[in-house]
């Protein structure tokens, strides 16, 4: 197993050897035991316990194989896990860098993905193209739209059809190395000025027309979602003068940020929590004067060639009680108020996955325009072969 | 009967060309024009192909002038370092070495290319990044020197990766290389050295011509080093199509890039063998 996915695991050696002994010692119940390690739901899910999930999804024949598109760092492995040892459907995932990239692979067909993880500006344009069903709500029992918060889920509904359904929302901000960068940066405009000063050749931005793009207007005052030719002209002057600054073009910037080939870089919550868990000198800010809020959700496409197994893997991940998991896991914050219940208080106190609303306020989601805009894609083009 | 006999060896002909001619015409003919249709098309609104007849691709070509220039430098320049790495390897195993132990030896150059290409490169991310190299540098006072991410690191992983290409012609002309003339020569009374630019060299030209063919036009389209340890800032046109397709979704603008680097791997290749074959056919008259 590689180090990531310790990183990433629900629970270490360490403290499953300390919850183990605490065990023996009687200072906790078995309850809390098999809660707290996961144990518990591993041996539920091996012993089939009828309950633990429900039994419509399953009635169908799953296959053994599906795949799932999503983004780096996104999900507890172990879920996918527990999920082939209920099911014995194995999970395959892939992993991408930006939605257009998700959307030019769908466009061109012949993905067999059976779910992928689009974020809430292009849900819209998939409908429009045909490449996302409306979601059969019926397989999806452990969804409940009544406990979602409307302001992170209402792209996912268009026209009154439900095509996709929640995963978690979050923000895109700064992560910056304080051990490394002295300079305080707390908006987009110190994050170009500092990447071509302190942070030269240490800095970095996405692979993604998104937010390079949309970062780079904020912190020229203008707006993320801008597509007027002359602001992103100016975007793009920003862009190519701080390009042989930078460390790297690359939207999975955990493992440069880890070995501190990298300093700051553009970074979505989950990553920055993670981040921050693990090297605690590793800062996540938001931008003052602006930046992206987003949601991402799960969606099925159209060509997907083993549905059942999609729905089945959807509903799981709906499941509250899965769904805290990989909260914990990623960092990401929920739409759920059920899964916010369950989260320890650790989590949902910590001001990189639950910043204060007054922090949200200067940002934007991302809009539709954005993504099929031929001057914001061939911008992006030409700053990274320049 | 010699028609008959002629006959049948063109049926033979046909039957032994068939196969590669059929993959040939579906896997690169085909695409190959669908392409040039491609080419000069429009881009969709919502990105992809939508019929057009247009130059307006072509005359974007400049647009990219960066890339071009980026694989027309490092192509070639990786492809001499190659060269100057390769060939002492190739003439040691196939002059110098044991030739109890040269089966080995050649075998060992060809090892590397048993694991993906992907995973060596992603070791040498490590090697060059913080924890590795500058990591032991930093113990001797120099602190934060950055290796990869530069074109240096493009070049040396370039160079790492196909050097096994480079090897193999170049050894495969040395080993066959007549030794009686090596003798000759040193019998007239030249020195090692002579020898070796007066008979060894100029007879080994012709491998020497197919590898730098060879890696150049790998090196044409070379996307995963530049992506790898260039942190997608050393932009080769290989670079340039994957993001054309997979990001801003332009198949026309990709197409007509596509289509024009097809046309200069085509005038290298013929530049490249017009010249291996000039060299060796006029050494050989010479030599006879």
């Amino acid at each position: 197993m590689t180090k990531w996915y310790r990183e990433n695991a629900p629970i270490t050696a360490d403290k499953l050897a300390d919850e183990l002994m605490r065990l023996k010692r009687g200072s906790v119940s078995r309850r809390h035991f098999l809660g707290v390690t996961g144990l518990g739901l591993a041996t539920a899910v091996l012993a089939r316990q009828p309950g633990l999930f429900s039994s419509t999804a399953f009635a169908q024949d799953l296959g053994t194989q599906m795949s799932i598109a999503t983004w780096p760092n996104y999900h507890d492995p172990a879920t996918f896990e527990a999920f082939q040892a209920a099911t014995g459907v194995a999970v395959e995932v892939n992993v991408f860098g930006s939605n257009e990239e998700m959307l030019a692979k769908l466009q061109a067909g012949g993905t067999g993905w059976d779910l992928f993880v689009p974020t809430n500006y292009t849900i819209s344009t998939y409908v429009k193209l045909g490449l996302i069903d409306e979601l059969d709500l019926s397989k999806l029992p452990n969804y409940d739209a009544a406990t979602e918060t409307a302001r992170f889920t209402n792209e996912g509904v268009v026209d009154g059809k439900t095509y996709a359904v929640p995963k978690n929302w979050g923000t895109t901000g700064i992560a910056l190395n304080s051990s490394k960068i002295k300079t305080p940066v707390t908006s987009w405009k110190d994050f170009f000025e500092v990447a071509m000063t302190e942070a030269d050749g240490r800095a970095m931005v996405h692979d993604y027309q998104l937010t390079t793009i949309g970062n780079a207007l904020v912190s020229l005052g203008y707006s993320f979602n801008s597509t007027k030719p002359e602001e992103l002209a100016k975007a793009e002057e920003l862009l190519i003068k701080v390009k042989p600054h930078l460390y790297a073009i690359n939207s999975d910037y955990q493992p440069s940020m880890r070995a501190t080939d990298a300093w700051m870089t553009m970074c979505w919550t989950n990553d920055g929590a993670q981040l921050n868990r693990d090297m605690p000198e590793i800062q996540f800010v938001l931008g003052k004067d602006g930046g992206e809020i987003w949601s991402d959700f799960y969606a099925i496409p159209k060509s997907a060639a083993n549905k059942a197994a999609g729905y089945a893997l959807l509903n799981y991940l709906m499941k509250p009680e899965n769904a805290v998991k990989e909260h914990i896991a990623n960092g990401a914050p929920t739409t759920d108020s059920r899964v916010l219940k369950l989260l320890p208080a650790d989590v949902t106190g910590n001001k990189i996955v639950y910043p204060d609303e007054a922090s949200l306020t200067p940002l934007e989601f991302g809009a539709a325009v954005t993504l099929t805009d031929p001057g914001r894609a061939e911008l992006m083009a030409r700053f990274k072969s320049a | 009967m010699p028609m008959a006999t002629n006959t049948k060896r063109n049926l033979v002909t046909a039957a032994l060309v068939a196969p590669a001619a059929a993959w040939l015409m579906i896997f690169l003919v085909l695409p190959f024009i669908a392409m040039l249709v491609f080419a000069f098309g429009e881009r969709a609104p919502e990105g992809g192909y939508q019929a057009a007849f247009t130059f307006a691709q072509f005359a974007r070509l400049p647009t990219r002038a960066a890339a071009f220039w980026n694989t027309m430098v490092l192509a070639p320049v990786g492809a001499l370092v190659c060269l100057l790495v390769a060939y002492p390897v190739a003439y040691y195993l196939a002059v110098k070495s044991d030739p109890r132990y040269r089966l080995i030896l050649v075998s060992l150059v060809v090892v590397p290319f048993w694991t993906s290409l992907l995973v060596r490169t992603y070791a040498w991310m490590y090697i060059l990044g913080s924890r590795g190299i500058p990591n032991l540098l930093s113990m001797i006072g120099l602190e934060d020197v950055r290796l990869l991410n530069t074109p240096g690191a493009v070049l040396l992983g370039i160079v790492y990766g196909y050097l096994p290409l480079m090897i193999m012609p170049i050894y495969v002309s040395l080993e066959k290389l007549d030794r009686r003339l090596l003798e000759a020569s040193a019998d007239l009374g030249a020195r090692p050295v002579s020898t070796f630019f007066g008979v060894t060299l100029p007879l080994s030209l012709p491998g020497v011509m197919t590898g730098v063919a060879l890696v150049t036009i790998l090196l044409l389209g070379e996307y995963l080093i530049p992506q790898l340890l260039g942190g997608g800032k050393v932009f080769f046109i290989g670079n340039a199509l994957v993001d054309l397709f997979l990001q801003s979704r332009n198949w026309p603008f990709g197409s007509a890039i596509a289509v024009t680097l097809v046309a200069v791997v085509v005038v290298i290749l013929m530049v490249a063998m017009r010249i291996a074959f000039r060299v060796a056919g006029t050494r050989q008259v010479d030599l006879v």
